[in-house]
């Protein structure tokens, strides 16, 4: 399945900058960077449930949050996407 | 049950492939090119020059997502693996039963009547997409079509695994003469003329296509064998030699024709890949250039998204999928679970 991740995380404070680096490098390990803090998760519902507990045990719900949209697994008819590319589909041909 | 990931190939001179998290990070002169979760993987390919560090393949190795060292032009260098997966009782018993003739006849002759098969499909399905006025192709196609069929019963018959192997290059002697009317007369330049099969090097752009081709395919039908715990080196058909992937080979004969011939013809065909993508060298060899190893890259992992339905599982299941599915039935019949290897038909 698909799930797009989207956060806010307060940066005023040290460990807000903290908690913004490992919420990144938790979405680093699940999925890709499309935007600067929007992520596309390719997951099984198990790794979901990692990565969710995860984000969750990292931001401070006082300040911060985090959204999750689940996009399913036809996911290519509900995202379009205009300008810069940065991402890439993960489901396609691999080659660099 | 497994599902179909994603292969990651690295055709880029110089790249560098390094672990961050959990993820492959693709690095080429300072600058990261792609990053991506492991867990979205089942293999990574490295053409030529490719750097890898050794914590990434530690992790690969762990996760049991394959990695493969080819050279810059396809030819097989290395694998790296970690523990043998599976069970050591399954593995002892694939080597007692190789070691029975009668039982190793049985596997090897059910794997060439599948692979002797799926070339007729191939041969008659394209005989069906023919236009109506090229009679002399259709006449080839059908004819040797109607040659492969007749193979059949001798393949029954035979007795020994030797009779077995003639029969098979009988077989492939009769399909590769049909190989040229395969091609669609408007892009059979005489570029891409077939003569007959040459390897290390292949001397024409056919079979340097065909060779990198069954190069991909092998890759995987290896890591399928030790997805499900068999060992690829010890076959049925092929005979055991040091570092011959022998059960991998015999796995891939039922898809030589379905996968990468097809594949073949359809680029040609369809001018996905042109005359001048290819460089030919002072000794004969014919080799893709970039551009053309790309395409082919490209459409080899569009074609493994292909859905079909299994024809012994019924089941919906992807082209990448079959050659897993296939090596799964063979550790089940292996394990005891079946009768006898089911080898993969298609149903052209």
């Amino acid at each position: 399945m698909y799930v797009l991740v989207t956060y806010d995380i307060q940066t005023t404070t040290a460990a807000g900058r903290r908690r913004l680096r490992q919420a990144a490098r938790a979405c680093l390990d699940f999925g890709q960077r499309v935007q600067l803090s929007v992520f596309e998760l390719k997951v099984d519902p198990a790794r979901w449930a990692q990565c969710r507990a995860r984000l969750l045990g990292i931001i401070d719900p006082a300040v911060d949050s985090v959204r999750f949209y689940h996009l399913g697994s036809n996911w290519e008819s509900r995202v379009e996407h205009h300008g810069v590319q940065t991402g890439f589909d993960i489901e396609g041909p691999l080659i660099i | 049950m497994k599902t179909h990931l994603n292969t990651l190939y690295i055709t880029t001179q110089g790249t560098y492939l390094g672990k961050s998290g959990e993820s492959v990070q693709v690095r080429a002169e300072g600058k990261v090119l792609a990053q991506l979760p492991l867990h979205n993987l089942e293999g990574v390919v490295c053409f030529g020059r490719v750097g890898c560090s050794p914590s990434l393949l530690g992790a690969c190795a762990e996760r049991g997502v394959s990695v493969s060292l080819l050279t810059q032009h396809g030819r097989f260098l290395a694998a790296v693996r970690g523990n043998t997966s599976g069970n050591v009782l399954l593995r002892r018993q694939q080597y007692r039963l190789a070691d029975r003739p009668e039982v190793a006849l049985d596997v090897a002759r059910r794997i060439v009547l599948a692979k002797v098969a799926n070339s007729r499909s191939v041969l008659l399905r394209a005989a069906r997409d023919c236009v109506a006025g090229d009679a002399a192709r259709l006449d080839t196609l059908r004819r040797e079509g109607g040659r492969l069929a007749a193979s059949a019963p001798g393949l029954r018959e035979a007795t020994t695994i030797d009779q077995v192997r003639g029969l098979e290059g009988e077989a492939a002697t009769h399909y590769f003469g049909a190989f040229d009317a395969l091609l669609s007369p408007s892009a059979s330049a005489e570029a891409f003329r077939f003569t007959g099969r040459s390897r290390r090097p292949p001397l024409d752009r056919i079979n340097a296509l065909l060779s990198f081709l069954y190069t991909l395919v092998l890759h995987d039908a290896r890591s399928a064998c030790e997805s499900v715990g068999l060992d690829p080196c010890v076959g049925f058909l092929h005979a055991d030699r040091p570092g011959k992937p022998a059960l991998a080979l015999d796995l891939m004969e039922e898809f030589r024709a379905f996968v990468a011939d097809r594949l073949a013809f359809s680029l040609i065909n369809r001018r996905q890949v042109s005359a001048d993508g290819f460089e030919v060298r002072e000794n004969g060899a014919v080799l893709m250039n970039d551009a053309t190893r790309k395409a082919v890259l490209a459409a080899y992992q569009q074609r493994k998204r292909e859905t079909l339905a299994h024809p012994f599982l019924e089941e919906q299941t992807t082209v990448g999928m079959l050659v897993h599915l296939q090596a799964l039935l063979l550790a089940r019949w292996i394990r005891g679970d079946l009768d006898a290897y089911p080898p993969f038909l298609w149903k052209g």
